[in-house]
């Protein structure tokens, strides 16, 4: 009988996995991908379009186009998971049961957890929220501008320091630099988390005269006032804030016992097993791993489950291992870029920033649809 | 087992993490916790060593304990508001 292997999530690491699944079994697996709303969204996109550098059609595409014809896709909103019975049911009170399991839930945005946040402050970390910010920066005159972070973990750590940056620039380019003063509140006591990428970050942010303010968790928003404050007791102004907005593990997770606290999976950091349950994987943003939630973790992530799996479905004991590899660009604003690559052992060289992989990352925006979910970028 | 270890609530195992970092996870599961909460970080990245103690202090928590072993430091924070 073939084996039954179900993903949940259509982003990135789900479409990958099961490309590959169907790519290597055959016919000895039915690989099925569920997903709430069947629209796949390239997330790291949403930057250039706050930014009014992109717009945000070539955002989405529709789940079904992405994934091989031999891969089933049900849209359903997964409500809970029984590991016991191994079945997932579903909101519309349909389930669908299985022998291996994926979960490729990504994360949550939860603003509403920052009092003051809604409403007050913009994000540039869901396609709605880049549209708006969009629009309030195209209407900005100048003013007081503060770029913040609203919870850990979040999803692709350089973005609040690329925004900040791209920003500036923007800003330049349009004559209002000298009205603005532009402010980077970074939770950590240095710009970036690695501190060889934040010995490149630094010194462009004092030539460029932007602001930074150290170990500025933010923990709630006065809008009438117009002040942020951090968990380390300081108060900041603003004129426009942004800020990147707390996130948790889906519902489903919760509701299913499979998280912890915060709703992230307790996962093995080399198998990508879930500590408790043998036939369940985690891999990307949906993990508690304290790697990068990014695109790129879940795409070398999901090649080690799909290579696992594989090896499962054959009856041979698999050896792929998540080595905690991952690639990520950070744009430095002026049409320059440089890249971080690391893993568990190696940690991040990133090279001086130059047009190269500011290139590089704008090839690979545009031919990601064509290349990643698909399997075609090793 | 020392007194430390049993009162531990949340233990993270960042060594080898570059990003977003030990001190960082750190944030997070204080951030997520409760008062009174200890969290563990292991760490082998040498900023740690004075990254981990500069944020306890100017938060305002507790560092119970810098616990060295061979190539990482478990550090004990508790959170104390």
């Amino acid at each position: 009988m073939d084996a039954k292997i179900v993903i949940l999530g259509g982003g990135v690491g789900g479409t990958l996995t099961a490309n590959l699944l169907v790519d290597r079994l055959g016919d000895a697996a039915t690989v099925t991908v569920v997903d709430p709303t069947g629209m796949h969204a390239y997330q790291p996109g949403f930057l250039y379009v706050a930014l009014g550098q992109a717009n945000g059609r070539w955002l989405t595409r529709d789940e079904r186009t992405l994934l091989d014809k031999r891969v089933e896709l049900a849209i359903e909103t997964a409500d809970r998971v029984d590991p016991g019975t191994r079945t997932v049911h579903f909101a519309s009170g349909g389930s669908i049961a299985y022998d291996y399991l994926v979960l490729a839930t990504g994360a949550r945005l939860v603003p509403e957890q920052i009092p003051g946040f809604i409403g007050a402050g913009h994000e540039f970390y869901s396609l709605t929220g880049a549209l708006r910010l969009r629009e309030e920066l195209r209407r900005f005159r100048g003013g007081r501008i503060l770029v913040g972070v609203a919870g850990i973990p979040y999803k692709c750590p350089p973005a609040p320091v690329e925004f900040t940056l791209m920003l500036e620039d923007q800003l330049r380019h349009r004559g209002l630099r000298e009205r603005s003063e532009v402010t980077l509140l970074s939770p950590l006591n240095r710009a970036f988390t690695v501190e060889s990428a934040s010995k490149i970050v630094q010194p462009i942010m004092e030539q460029r005269g932007i602001k930074l303010s150290t170990f500025f968790n933010v923990e709630a928003v006065d809008p009438a006032k117009g002040t942020v404050s951090s968990i380390e007791g300081e108060e900041a102004e603003y004129d426009l804030l942004v800020l990147v907005p707390p996130h948790r593990g889906q519902s489903v997770i919760d509701a299913s016992g499979l998280g912890d606290e915060g709703g992230w999976i307790p996962t093995d950091r080399n198998t990508l097993q879930h500590q408790k349950y043998d036939r369940i994987f985690a891999i990307g943003d949906a993990t508690n791993l304290p790697i990068s939630k990014s695109g790129s973790t879940a795409h070398f992530e999901a090649a080690v489950v799909a290579s696992r799996l594989v090896s499962l479905v054959k009856g041979i004991a698999p050896k792929a291992a998540y080595e905690g590899r991952v690639m990520c660009f950070l744009e430095t604003g002026g049409h320059r870029a440089t890249t971080l690559r690391f893993d568990y052992t190696h940690p991040p060289v990133p090279p001086r920033p130059s047009m190269v992989w500011h290139t590089a990352k704008w090839v690979f925006n545009r031919l990601y649809w064509h290349t990643v979910p698909q399997g075609r970028v090793p | 087992m020392t007194l430390t270890q049993a009162a531990i609530t949340k233990t993270i195992d960042a060594r080898g993490m570059a990003c977003p970092g030990p001190l960082m996870s750190l944030i997070g599961a204080i951030r997520a916790g409760a008062v009174g909460d200890t969290v563990a970080v292991l760490s082998g990245d040498a900023g740690s060593k004075t990254d981990i103690p500069a944020w306890v202090a100017k938060a305002k928590h507790e560092l119970v304990e810098v616990a060295p072993a061979d190539g990482y430091s478990t550090f004990v924070v508790r959170k104390a508001h």
